[in-house]
């Protein structure tokens, strides 16, 4: 694993991540914020790849990007009624500008306040195997915790969505 | 050789793939296609109708850029390209050969299926630009499916996977030579055969060929999400769907088939690309002719088959597989 990453491919997907999760606030249009979320998830995983992640940077595409945004997409298309209503409204009043910087700087404060404890980077990264090994020996329980959370939450959304119950 | 170069080369290489194969594909799909119900195909341009596709190329570049007013300019620019990228992104772990790949990765066939579960974003975002009904009902279709069998296609590959105790192509391959009792080929489709049905009926829908072709059912939308592109916009969005064919069925053939292994006997180095090749445009020729046999499915049916049986019968199939696998593994060591 790389002691420090490559600069200038940091830049380029430090500002793509960032630059795109601004345009999901910035852009009027639901549909296009929606791309961006998916422009950020794509950047990110390129930051895992940087790292010499790439297993994570794999499940990220294939996790993140290839689904999780195509729910995204597919509730918010499903859901406009008319094609007008993908255009959100702005709120330009002294109160939502006041109660947005209140946001920014208490978020400023704690990211100031916050250093991060970083463990020593491994020599050697991982392969697929040892992680899968490790995954399924070491952290078996909270790997299989995690599954029933997921398990529960399908559960309820059918549940939810009425089915079976005429 | 510089380092540069060679990797020039071998991306040149694999868009020469890509394009050549889209060709042949395209004409390929018509012939059979064509015998398939009784007609004769194309037969006017070239001998057998061979040079057809090449002008249809030529016809798709020179074609006007056309874009509909009421459009979004940006997504309706990006989107073929959000759809052939991903595509042609998968080529690269694809193995041809002992030594002939782009690029030899540990996560092989994750890689394939993880760019390949882009294609469906780049096709609800045609769908949506366009601004028209029908494209935005396909766009929607095709999410719908394609999230759907992603999920049996990828229970399915667990099989193979197992058996060779790696993701990387390569070493699957590799793990098929030799035979099983001396004359059977070490194939995996042979005790992988639920999984290798559950591969093949994911694929075709993966690749909306006909029973599954919800997402541009000519009857019902024209031709769902790339209704209203014209010209090289559309040349991308359908050369993508030819390429993403090869794909699966290059796929299949490195997971079931031994990948460019001949049975029984060592295969020369030379003889490698031409062999995978072979096996490739056999699966594909297997696409075409469902393509060409069966019927479409209804939406409700098509989605209600892989949530209701496609998807318990692959993880079934999983455990029971990683059981079997276990048992006999402990049984080998003891």
């Amino acid at each position: 694993m790389p002691e420090q990453v490559a600069l200038v491919p940091f830049l380029i997907l430090a500002i793509a991540t960032l630059g795109g999760g601004v345009m999901v606030v910035l852009s009027r249009n639901v549909v296009h914020a929606a791309f961006w979320l998916l422009e950020v998830m794509m950047a990110v995983a390129g930051l895992f790849m940087l790292l010499s992640a790439g297993f994570l940077a794999l499940v990220q595409v294939m996790v993140y990007a290839g689904a999780v945004s195509v729910l995204v997409l597919f509730t918010v298309m499903l859901t406009l009624r008319r094609r007008e209503d993908a255009i959100r409204s702005l709120d330009l009043s002294w109160s939502a500008a006041g109660i947005a910087l209140a946001v920014l700087v208490a978020a400023a404060a704690a990211i100031a306040s916050f250093t991060p404890t970083l463990p020593a980077a491994p020599v050697v990264t991982p392969g697929v195997e040892a992680f899968g090994r490790a995954l399924f020996t070491s952290w078996a329980l909270p790997f299989e915790i995690s599954s029933v959370i997921l398990l529960v939450a399908l559960v309820g959304a059918v549940w939810w969505a009425g089915g079976g119950e005429k | 050789m510089n380092i540069a170069i060679e990797i020039l080369v071998r991306f040149l290489a694999m868009v020469a793939l890509l394009l050549v194969n889209g060709v042949v594909l395209i004409y390929m799909l018509r012939k059979v296609l064509g015998h398939l119900h009784l007609r004769i195909g194309p037969n006017r341009v070239g001998p057998f109708g061979l040079l057809q596709t090449t002008n249809d190329v030529i016809k798709l570049l020179t074609k006007e850029d056309l874009r509909p007013a009421a459009a979004d300019a940006w997504l309706f620019n990006i989107a073929p390209f959000l759809v052939f990228v991903p595509s042609f992104m998968a080529y690269i772990p694809l193995v041809f050969g002992p030594e002939l790949a782009v690029t030899r990765l540990d996560t092989g066939i994750l890689v394939i299926f993880a760019v390949l579960s882009l294609v469906p974003i780049g096709i609800m975002m045609a769908g949506w630009a366009s601004n028209s009904k029908w494209s935005l009902i396909g766009g929607m279709r095709a999410a719908g499916q394609q999230i759907a069998y992603e999920i049996p296609l990828l229970l399915s590959v667990l099989g193979p996977v197992m058996m060779a105790g790696s993701m990387d192509p390569s070493a699957i391959v590799a793990a098929q030579s030799g035979t099983w009792f001396g004359f059977i080929p070490r194939w995996f489709v042979l005790p992988q055969i639920i999984g290798f049905v559950v591969y093949a009926i994911s694929a075709q829908a993966e690749t909306q060929q006909t029973p599954f072709d919800m997402s541009e059912a000519e009857s019902e939308l024209i031709t769902g999400f790339a209704n209203e592109y014209g010209g090289m916009r559309f040349g991308f969005l359908y050369l993508a769907e030819f390429s993403n064919m090869f794909i699966v069925a290059a796929v299949g053939t490195m997971l079931f088939f031994g990948g460019w292994q001949l049975p029984w006997i060592e295969t020369p180095g030379w003889a490698a690309p031409f062999v995978f090749i072979l096996k490739t445009y056999i699966g594909i020729f297997t696409m075409m002719w469902a393509r060409g046999s069966l019927p479409r499915f209804r939406v409700d049916q098509m989605l209600a088959f892989c949530w209701k049986r496609l998807i318990p019968i692959s993880l079934t199939w999983v455990v029971v597989w990683a059981c079997i696998q276990r048992l006999a593994f402990e049984a080998a060591i003891r």
